[in-house]
């Protein structure tokens, strides 16, 4: 990568480029206000940045309000639905127990999505320069996908023990299929004019890789690696659940034995939140990395259809 | 008999078929050093795939395409080409899609960086540097793809259907350019276009090809001065160049006036 980062206001951008043939570099008239349209002021709200945080936390709010309003009503008993006040009070009042137990929840999760993305690569760039390796891989990856890889779990647990390492396994298992698969349409995404192109300047095939294919590939690779972050969670507590000596799940699991909602709960919350906050980084690894828009196309003509 | 009697550019009965279609069938045609050569043809009769083989990016299947008497056997590096869409990377400014040229080349990134700004400033893109792609305009899109096929100075300029996307006036404008840039720096170019007026206007000789498989039809000198004015596309030389070659494609059977 030739490590361009984009400035900010660039990739702002509204997607109006300088008009036809540099018309972009003239300066309004002097003399003469810019003519422009007054909107109200809830429009112009909900064009703004602030809006994409705002408007998901107003919905929340009216979930949270209707959940605590059924819970404060007498309806539904507490060890069926606990009220959310209480659910944030377990989450930070037991902070320790749950930060303890999140400590292998997490590293699985880690290790486990990085063991996915590191062989599912390597993979995938066979496929793509290798007909042999694709026609010979393909069909096993589809089985792999289709064998329900919790069933497998209890496999892992027979063969590895209640530690880590299975845990560590169904998390790369379950998380694979998505990074392998987007990251082979991510390498055949590129040009082939592109490819002609850096060949026509005498590119080797690891120029021709970094410069053309590796690039076009990210952003469906971002495409992968996202979904596949938020199945690593799943991952981590089905093998949790299945056997483990520790972790968020194994927590969970005790908690339903005891009917002690309030803790299922609150570890449910506990493993949203790390789901959230890794699909948080993913987006913000991509945006560092994907200098530059593709394709970015205002979507003002096409309406509301 | 490579030396110094050779044509600089020779196409030897170039022949290339795909499966069963034969695209281009026993082509012969040189180029001098500094010629500017329009090929101009129906669309689909193997234009491209001679700019291709001339590059090295694609081989005859019998014939030779030599340069300087040396047979084409792999990509032929001291050539620009220009692609009819601008082909620039869009994770790349403007510079950057311009720099691509000499990070293959692993030349040296300062010298190389000058000269790239120099040629965006003289193709009118001053102040562009830092654009995305998709900030440009397609005329402006072209000019920074011409760029980057001249930044490491080649002797050969390929351009297949370059202008092609452009609007008419943006169209006029980069011709007018390039016509300075060539006069400038007097490249050998293969300009390959549908359009018989651009021939006309920017080549020195225009080959005009049949139909698949494509054979020379035709084969007229451009006698008009340089620098060319838009003017001169008026006078009388000029439209009567630009009716012969119609005429040619009218007998070819590719343009009619009546419905068959």
């Amino acid at each position: 990568m030739s490590g361009t980062v984009r400035s900010k206001h660039a990739r702002k951008g509204t997607g109006q480029g300088p008009g036809p043939e540099g018309g972009g570099a003239t300066p309004p008239a002097p003399g003469r206000p810019a003519v422009r349209a007054r909107r109200p002021a809830g429009k112009r709200f909900l064009e703004s940045r602030a809006a994409d945080w705002v408007l998901p936390l107003i919905l929340v709010a009216i979930i949270v309000a209707v959940w605590q309003a059924v819970c404060s009503s007498g309806a539904v008993e507490e060890y069926v639905l606990p009220a959310p006040g209480d659910v944030v009070r377990k989450m930070f009042g037991d902070f320790g127990t749950f930060a303890d137990q999140s400590v292998p929840t997490i590293v699985a999760i880690f290790a486990g999505f990085a063991l996915a993305v590191v062989v599912a690569l390597p993979i995938a760039v066979a496929m793509v320069y290798s007909g042999v390796a694709r026609r010979a891989i393909y069909p096993l990856l589809i089985i792999a996908q289709v064998v329900p890889k919790v069933a497998i779990a209890p496999l892992f647990i027979i063969w590895f023990g209640f530690g880590q390492l299975p845990k560590v396994l169904m998390v790369a298992l379950i998380c694979f299929f998505p990074v392998v698969i987007d990251s082979l349409v991510g390498f055949r995404a590129a040009r082939p004019e592109s490819l002609m192109l850096v060949r026509s300047m005498g590119a080797s095939r690891w120029q021709a890789f970094w410069k053309i294919r590796w690039p076009w590939a990210l952003p469906s690779i971002f495409a992968g690696v996202k979904v596949g972050i938020t199945l690593a969670v799943v991952g981590a507590v089905v093998a949790e659940f299945v056997g483990a000596d520790k972790g968020l799940g194994v927590l969970l699991i005790t908690a339903r034995g005891d009917m002690d909602s309030l803790t299922v709960f609150a570890s449910i919350a506990w493993l949203t939140v790390i789901g959230f906050v890794l699909f948080v980084l993913v987006e913000v690894l991509e945006r560092v990395l994907l200098p530059g828009k593709r394709g970015g196309r205002s979507h003002e003509a096409s309406g509301s259809l | 008999m490579p030396g110094a009697t050779a044509p600089f550019i020779e196409f030897d009965r170039f022949t290339k078929s795909f499966d069963a279609v034969t695209a281009v069938s026993e082509m012969s045609f040189e180029l001098e050093r500094g010629e500017f050569l329009a090929i101009v043809g129906p669309s689909g009769c193997g234009k491209s795939t001679l700019l291709m083989a001339l590059a090295g990016l694609t081989q005859p299947s019998t014939g030779q395409v030599r340069v300087q008497g040396e047979p084409v056997l792999k990509p032929y590096t001291d050539l620009g080409f220009v692609f009819q869409g601008a082909e620039l990377l869009p994770w790349r400014t403007a510079l950057q899609n311009v720099l691509l040229q000499s990070e293959i080349r692993r030349a040296p990134r300062q010298e190389a960086e000058r000269r790239a700004r120099e040629l965006l400033g003289q193709v009118g893109l001053g102040g562009f540097e830092d654009s995305y792609p998709d900030e440009l305009s397609g005329g402006m899109q072209q000019r920074v793809a011409l760029c980057r096929a001249l930044l490491h100075d080649p002797q050969i300029l390929v351009m297949d259907e370059p202008f092609g996307a452009l609007d008419a006036l943006t169209r006029d404008q980069i011709q007018i350019d390039l016509q300075r840039m060539w006069m400038e720096r007097r490249k050998t170019v293969v300009f390959v276009t549908h359009s018989i007026d651009e021939a006309v206007f920017l080549a020195d000789r225009v080959l005009v090809f049949s139909p698949r498989p494509a054979r020379i039809a035709a084969e007229f000198r451009v006698p008009l001065e340089r620098p060319r004015h838009l003017s001169a596309r008026t006078g009388r030389e000029f439209t009567d160049l630009v009716g012969e070659i119609r005429g040619v494609f009218e007998n070819l059977g590719v343009l009619r006036e009546e419905p068959k």
